[in-house]
């Protein structure tokens, strides 16, 4: 049965070829319900692969499939093709699984959109792009799921393209993006050059053959794509800007699956990374760096959305330290829960900013536990699962990562300490302003856009949508259970991945002992954080002092970015264009043609006519030259 | 194989004849002449695609060779052929033409408009097929005098001076070419007592450094120009933005590809020697092209304009798959000259339908065109991503080989290049962003969407967009093997010593496994 892999990209690509021509005559919601549906298909495919793969012994736990070759050129050939193993398969099925819930979810949150079978046309093609992604077996096919990802979180992020914030932000997000693939190509060129192949397997046995230097320059042109894409810094800003789109695009796409493929990258190229520590360090530094600056934002945001982006993007942070430090186990562990928590994170926003009639604000919000509560008490599990709350999946998969980092240096360790308390805080602070306190939005908010409602009457959205979140909070509920610490017997998840990830660098071989101090470090640092935002927001709305303007402005990174980047070159281009081409070199030739015009003015009044004297010109320098030619051959 | 079939004559004659035919017809019978430009630019395709039928895959020498004496005193003789350099560029002159006299509305069904196209049409096709020199200049040359009528007669505002600056541009560059040619055929002339300009013998004539660096640079400046490569490209914006769509689409798609195609076809096969020494020079001006193109592009207003710097970067990357020497650089660089063409000829018809709604190729005019035309505004966004060379779409794949194979020979050049990828995101999005994104205002509102006749004639360009993303095999398997060839007579000459084992030495072609662990450690 290992052999359907292929139908894993497939059925989604055929929802894809399905809706593109006939999205809008199969109409709302049946299209919704086709994407969705082929996503499910894909799902199922994805558990049954799973399972005829997991019936193998463990090394040989590894698939090839070649469809057909895309492009060969002397030694150059790369083929269109998959690789099946533990790593990619892992990605596949929590990409599908979320993928599915969250296009069940859009069935109900788009239901009253004009573009909505376009919207599951990009919803499916961006799910077949990403298991491209993960399932490709060289690196040209994991760039062409890249790519794709890229391309369809344009689309997305563009969705409601009549609004210029909405047009920008997907334009920022592609060419962000397009910085860090720059980065990928080149690595790809020089793993080509010396190791004259771009498949995985080939590439990896022949690492011995590289110096460390070219290694490191490899990992870290890598890292850099997977610094686009997964918006670490110092490329993140584009992340924040992307909340234009359409909440259901956030939790899929810029929480939960495609913004972790950098952390899936360089968890496949461990082999690189494990011969290449000075990289490897690298992506742990920046990680750790992008993980509390992250998390800083976060804590003086007030678009409910914008929170949880800066939320995103302090946890890829965590992943990527644990990426770093050769804990790819824990990187994957953490991304698996992160999945399920952030997207169930995402989705309570999205039904709370659908009762609110597209208010994001946090401050205009207050009190809805009280109407929304299926949407509260999920949220408020997803809240205390990221947070680190005791037994919740978050508490085991971050435990995870910061023991590993400790093993690897006990400063980075206080930076992700640091980092957990303020996660466990700002959601806090965030479910505290939207659910709990006074409702400030039945005055503050009657819905004045024209839309013929009275006051707002935000309630729990049909089942389409409650349902998502009912098993997406089950799954952040008891998702550590994949891989419990203690007992070597219950690291499930390490031992599936062990073929692929292999050793790890700073392998703590901690005793239970030890295991449980860390246990009890990580829920304290967790129960202050929560303490910490529940006695400071149960019922104040505004705290200034700990919402300050810098971080409210993120610390005036996108504002430099714009000043000194984007305007500069705006300015450069400019005098490019007017001065260096239209005067100088453009100039230039004119002057020449003037010259020209001239002689051939005093020519012309002579005899003959305009074009002739050109032809005249022409050939007698023609002559010149050609005799100048020969004699110098000749002689 | 019919032998005997001169399908590569017929495959000059008949676009030439057909504009002979549409010259002669008096130019009331609108209806007869468009079915004279339909059937001469149509049946000119099914020949191309017997020709592509016909031509064996694997082969790198020249194919279906028809040689005709012609002014035998001189050596000139009307001899043609076709390898895997040239075959995909006269298939895509092929599909290009009727598609762009489809796209050009009531023009097509103006006399002199149909007998030019047909003309300039012959021209192309006689220039990728000839394998006499001099029969290629003519070819070469022929295509002006249409081209300049097409902008003339049927440009926007300022055609008369794009026309006679285009003109007096590409003309003035000729006359070096010409130049070179006959300097070339006197100097083999006299070493071996044979006048000739077949390109064949002459790749054989023994040249010194200083004579081979003039000619080459005799020959370059006509490609240069013609081309254009930075920074004989500004000639260019002018005449892509005054030329009537039709004329866009063959300048920028057909007739840029005669200056690459001169590059790789006459430049590497006569000269080597000089082509290895200047080298750094022509891939710095490529590199530069890519970059200035590029940041270029961002500013233009003119969605014209754009496409003409956009297609500056293209070619660069194309001149910079030409002289990094490597099989996949430059078998990379001919996928690209086609690709090109593909995707840029899309651009400048979708710009044309614009157009004839709105009257303004300008982004300020222009906004909220994709909720008003979405099926326009999704073709246009594929042919974008295929220009940005997004995988899976037919730009990746050249720009990938060429990138990849220049970064082997000449690394830095290479790397300063892949920042070109970046650049061309941020203009196409940006003048994307600002005529398909927004809200449409009064202006826009009765802008309608593509066609049925227009979607007939883009289909078959997307169609090849997507089939060369993902399955460019049989057209790599045709192009590789005459470039392999090329490249092996580049290395030959401009290396002699290397020992050839019958086997093609590439700079490439580093030894894999062990013995490249010691070629590292070496370094």
């Amino acid at each position: 049965m290992i052999r359907a892999a292929f139908l894993i990209p497939l059925f989604p690509l055929l929802g894809y070829a399905i809706l593109a021509p006939l999205g809008r005559r199969i109409g709302n919601p049946l299209a919704g319900w086709i994407a969705t549906l082929l996503v499910a298909a894909s799902f199922v495919t994805t558990i049954v692969v799973f399972v005829s793969l997991a019936g193998r012994a463990p090394r040989n736990r590894s698939y090839t499939q070649n469809w057909w070759t895309w492009f060969s050129v002397d030694r150059l050939h790369v083929t269109a093709g998959i690789l099946v193993d533990p790593l990619s398969l892992t990605m596949a099925l929590f990409v599908t699984g979320v993928s599915t819930l969250i296009h069940l979810y859009s069935i109900g949150y788009m239901e009253h959109d004009g573009q909505f079978p376009k919207f599951f046309m990009y919803l499916n093609l961006f799910v077949a792009s990403m298991l491209l992604l993960v399932l490709g077996g060289n690196f040209v096919m994991t760039f062409l799921g890249w790519e794709g990802v890229g391309v369809c979180s344009y689309f997305l992020i563009a969705f409601w393209f009549d609004r210029p914030s909405a047009a920008s932000a997907g334009k920022k997000a592609m060419i962000f993006n397009r910085i860090g693939d720059a980065g990928f190509l080149l690595a790809m060129f020089l793993i080509f050059e010396r190791t004259g192949s771009l498949q995985y397997q080939t590439v990896f046995a022949r690492l011995g053959l590289i110096g460390e230097p070219s290694l490191v320059a490899i990992a870290l042109l890598l890292f850099l794509g997977a610094v686009g894409k997964s918006a670490q810094l110092p490329l993140y800003p584009w992340l924040a800007d992307a909340m234009e789109g359409p909440t259901p695009v956030s939790a899929l796409i810029h929480a939960a699956t495609m913004v972790t493929a950098g952390v899936y990258l360089m968890c496949r190229i461990n082999p690189i990374l494990y011969r290449a520590p000075d990289a490897a360090h690298v992506v742990a530094i920046v990680g750790g760096l992008t993980a509390f600056l992250g998390a800083t934002i976060a804590c003086a945001q007030n678009d409910i959305k914008k929170i949880l982006a800066y939320s995103t993007i302090s946890q890829l942070g965590f992943m990527f330290m644990a990426a770093g430090v050769g804990a790819y186990v824990a990187a994957i562990f953490l991304m698996l829960t992160h999945a399920f928590y952030k997207a169930l994170l995402f989705l309570g926003a999205g039904s709370v900013i659908h009762a609110m009639n597209d208010e994001q604000d946090t401050k205009a919000m207050g009190g809805l536990r009280k109407v929304m509560p299926i949407t509260a008490i999920t949220f408020m599990i997803a809240w205390l699962s990221i947070g680190g709350f005791p037994l919740l999946s978050g508490f085991w998969s971050k435990g995870d990562v910061l023991t590993n980092v400790y093993g690897f240096s006990p400063a980075l360790y206080v930076l992700g300490a640091l980092t957990a308390v303020l996660t466990a805080y700002y959601l806090g602070r965030c479910y505290m302003l939207v659910f709990s306190g006074e409702a400030r939005w039945v005055e503050a908010r009657p819905s004045g856009d024209g839309r013929g409602h009275g006051r707002l009457d935000p309630r729990d959205p049909s089942w389409v949508m409650t349902l998502p979140l009912v098993v997406l909070g089950f799954c952040s509920v008891f998702g550590g259970l994949i891989n419990l610490p203690f007992h070597p017997n219950f690291v499930f998840l390490e031992r599936w991945l062990n073929p692929v990830v292999g050793r790890t660098l700073f392998n703590p071989h901690l005793g239970t002992g030890a295991q449980v101090l860390f246990a009890v470090v990580d829920a304290v640092l967790a129960l202050a954080g929560i303490a910490l935002a529940f006695t400071l927001w149960r019922t104040a709305v505004n705290r200034p002092e700990i919402e300050p303007t810098f971080l409210q402005r993120a610390w005036y990174i996108d504002f430099g970015y714009d000043r000194l980047i984007a305007r500069t070159s705006t300015v450069m281009a400019g005098v490019m264009s007017t001065v260096v081409d239209n005067k100088i070199i453009d100039g230039a030739v004119n002057g020449v043609a003037s010259v020209f015009r001239t002689s051939g003015g005093v020519v012309r009044r002579v005899q003959t006519g305009y074009v002739r004297n050109y032809a005249l010109g022409i050939m007698a320098g023609a002559v010149l030259l050609l005799a100048y030619v020969l004699t110098r051959t000749v002689s | 194989m019919n032998p005997g079939f001169p399908f590569l004559t017929v495959l000059v004659l008949l676009p030439a004849g057909a504009a002979l035919v549409a010259a002669l017809i008096p130019g009331r019978l609108h209806g007869l002449i468009r079915a004279v430009g339909w059937a001469g630019s149509l049946a000119t395709l099914g020949f191309a695609v017997a020709t592509t039928v016909e031509f064996t895959s694997g082969q790198g020498a020249y194919q279906m060779v028809t040689v005709h004496p012609w002014i035998q005193s001189l050596g000139i003789s009307w001899s043609l052929g076709v390898d895997g350099i040239s075959l995909f560029l006269v298939l895509m002159t092929a599909v290009l033409f009727p598609i762009a006299i489809a796209g050009s509305g009531k023009q097509s069904t103006d006399k002199s408009f149909i007998a030019w196209m047909l003309l300039l049409e012959a021209g192309c096709v006689g220039s990728f097929l000839s394998i006499d020199v001099l029969l290629f200049f003519l070819f070469f040359e022929l295509t002006l005098v249409p081209v300049y009528f097409l902008i003339a007669g049927w440009g926007h505002e300022k055609r008369g001076y794009a026309a006679t600056k285009f003109f007096l541009y590409t003309l003035a560059a000729s006359a070096f070419l010409l130049v070179g040619i006959l300097a070339l055929v006197a100097i083999h002339a006299n070493q071996t007592g044979v006048t000739t300009f077949d390109v064949r013998a002459l790749a054989t004539t023994q040249l010194s450094g200083p004579a081979g660096i003039l000619l080459f640079l005799a020959f370059t400046a006509a490609f240069a120009v013609k081309a254009p490569i930075f920074p004989f490209h500004t000639w260019s914006p002018d005449a892509y933005r005054e030329s009537p769509a039709a004329g866009a689409v063959v300048l920028a798609g057909v007739m840029a590809k005669l200056g690459t195609y001169g590059i790789v076809r006459f430049d590497l096969e006569l000269f080597p020697k000089a082509v290895v020494t200047l080298a750094p020079l022509l891939l710095t001006l490529g590199v530069i092209g890519i970059i200035y193109g590029g940041i270029v592009a961002a500013v233009q207003k003119d969605l014209k304009r754009l496409v003409a710097y956009s297609s500056l970067a293209h070619l660069g990357f194309i001149v910079v798959g030409a002289f990094a020497l490597t099989g996949p650089a430059l078998s990379g660089a001919v996928l690209q000259m086609v690709n090109h063409g593909i995707y840029t000829a899309a651009l400048f018809l979708l710009i044309a339908m614009i157009y004839r709604r709105l009257g303004s190729f300008s982004t300020a005019d222009l906004t909220g065109l994709q909720s008003k035309a979405p099926v326009l505004a999704g073709v246009f966004t594929l042919t974008m991503l295929a220009s940005i060379g997004v995988p899976g779409l037919n730009g990746f794949v050249g720009e990938f080989l060429i990138l990849s194979g220049t970064f082997l020979t000449h690394r830095w050049w290479a790397v300063v290049a892949t920042g070109g990828v970046i650049v061309a995101a941020i203009y196409l999005l940006w003048a994307y962003q600002q005529v398909f994104h927004g809200t449409p205002t009064a202006r826009e509102a009765a802008f309608t969407e593509m066609t049925l006749r227009e979607g007939l004639y883009m289909a078959p360009l997307v169609i090849i967009i997507v089939l060369l993303g993902v399955f460019p095999g049989p057209v790599l398997n045709r192009i590789s093997p005459s470039v392999d060839m090329l490249i092996t007579h580049v290395e030959q000459v401009a290396h002699p010593k290397i020992p050839v084992n019958g086997q093609p030495i590439h700079l490439t072609a580093k030894p894999t496994g062990a013995n490249q662990a010691e070629t590292e450690g070496a370094k």
